[in-house]
């Protein structure tokens, strides 16, 4: 059990990493993008606005 | 060679280059203190185990269909290069030390002084474990960096080139200089491996989310001058931010209202 405990901490510290908003946001921009293709949007500019206000966000966040 | 292998080729060199300033710090540290024996045997157990996990990986990708597999490597590459860029921005802007090898060397040498000296399977255990995961952490980001990067150029190996050569000047001149490559311009080295990353992770994950990039793969070019530019802006103002409190904590300080 501990061993699973800790293989998954790892995987999470590696993936995750410092901040989970950065994996958070990276998911919902993915999806949000796919999702307005879906319904016949270009959407390119979602990853283009959305990445730096996401790294805007965590460094703030660290910043404090 | 395209631009696009161009960029493969040097993300993962300066990537590898990177992380292995990092193993190679702590390699000889524990050789230094502890010997070089389980130190040498350590690093080449965390070789073959690095070896081992990317063989492992790499037939499990093909297995993935290609427009799930965009989405997952490109949305891969993007928390990665979030990651780094974020350390990036926070290193410039001064709200985090700059990494030091010279530093961090002196802090594995006293780590290790302190340590005991258990003996397992005729091996100084410390230095054989802390060799190991050293070299197999710092190796594992370069592992996924080169099959991600790789996949998305659709040429693994063309990657894996790239890692090895900076694998390759790392340990030589780790080998003649035998002292820590503080002379790296490793916080730079990091930042445009951030801006790297983040950029492919844009456009890969993008296209795995069928979206027309205008201009085709050229767009790439656009996006990473655009995350670039969007990088240094972003250390620039956050260094005036910390500046200006910095300031302001002063006169609070001296009672000027």
């Amino acid at each position: 059990m501990k061993l699973l405990e800790n293989f998954g901490r790892f995987w999470w510290d590696f993936i995750v990493g410092d901040d989970w908003l950065i994996a958070a946001a990276g998911v919902v921009l993915i999806a949000l993008t796919a999702w307005l293709v879906s319904v016949g949007l270009n959407a390119w500019w979602v990853l283009v606005i959305g990445v730096p206000l996401a790294l805007y966000a965590t460094v703030k966040r660290a910043a404090r | 060679m395209s631009a696009s292998a161009i960029f493969v080729v040097g993300g993962a060199f300066l990537a590898s280059t990177v992380e292995m300033v990092e193993a190679l710090t702590i390699v000889l540290a524990m050789g230094v203190t502890r010997g070089w024996r389980a130190t040498f045997i350590g690093s080449v157990a965390a070789l073959v185990a690095l070896a081992v996990v990317v063989a492992a990986l790499g037939p499990l990708i093909d297995q993935i269909p290609f427009t799930a597999l965009r989405i997952v490597i490109g949305g891969l590459l993007l928390v990665f290069g979030l990651q780094w860029l974020r350390k990036a921005v926070l290193r410039g802007s001064g709200y985090k030390a700059l990494h030091d090898e010279e530093k961090a060397y002196i802090a594995e040498v006293e780590a290790s002084e302190h340590a005991g000296h258990e003996m397992r399977a005729g091996l100084d255990w410390y230095a054989f474990t802390v060799s190991f995961k050293g070299v197999f952490l710092e190796g594992l980001e370069v592992a996924f960096i080169v099959l991600t990067f790789g996949t998305s150029h659709g040429s693994i190996p063309l990657a894996a080139a790239g890692a090895a050569a900076g694998l390759v000047i790392v340990g030589i001149a780790g080998i003649l200089i035998h002292a820590p490559l503080s002379r790296v311009p490793e916080n730079t080295l990091k930042f445009a491996v951030g801006v790297m990353l983040t950029s492919f992770g844009i456009f890969w994950s993008g296209e795995g989310a069928k979206v027309d990039w205008p201009g085709g793969d050229v767009a790439l070019l656009g996006v990473i001058a655009f995350v670039l530019a969007v990088a240094l802006g972003m250390t620039r103002l956050l260094s005036m931010q910390r500046s200006q409190a910095i300031g302001r904590q002063k006169l609070a300080g001296e009672g000027v209202p």
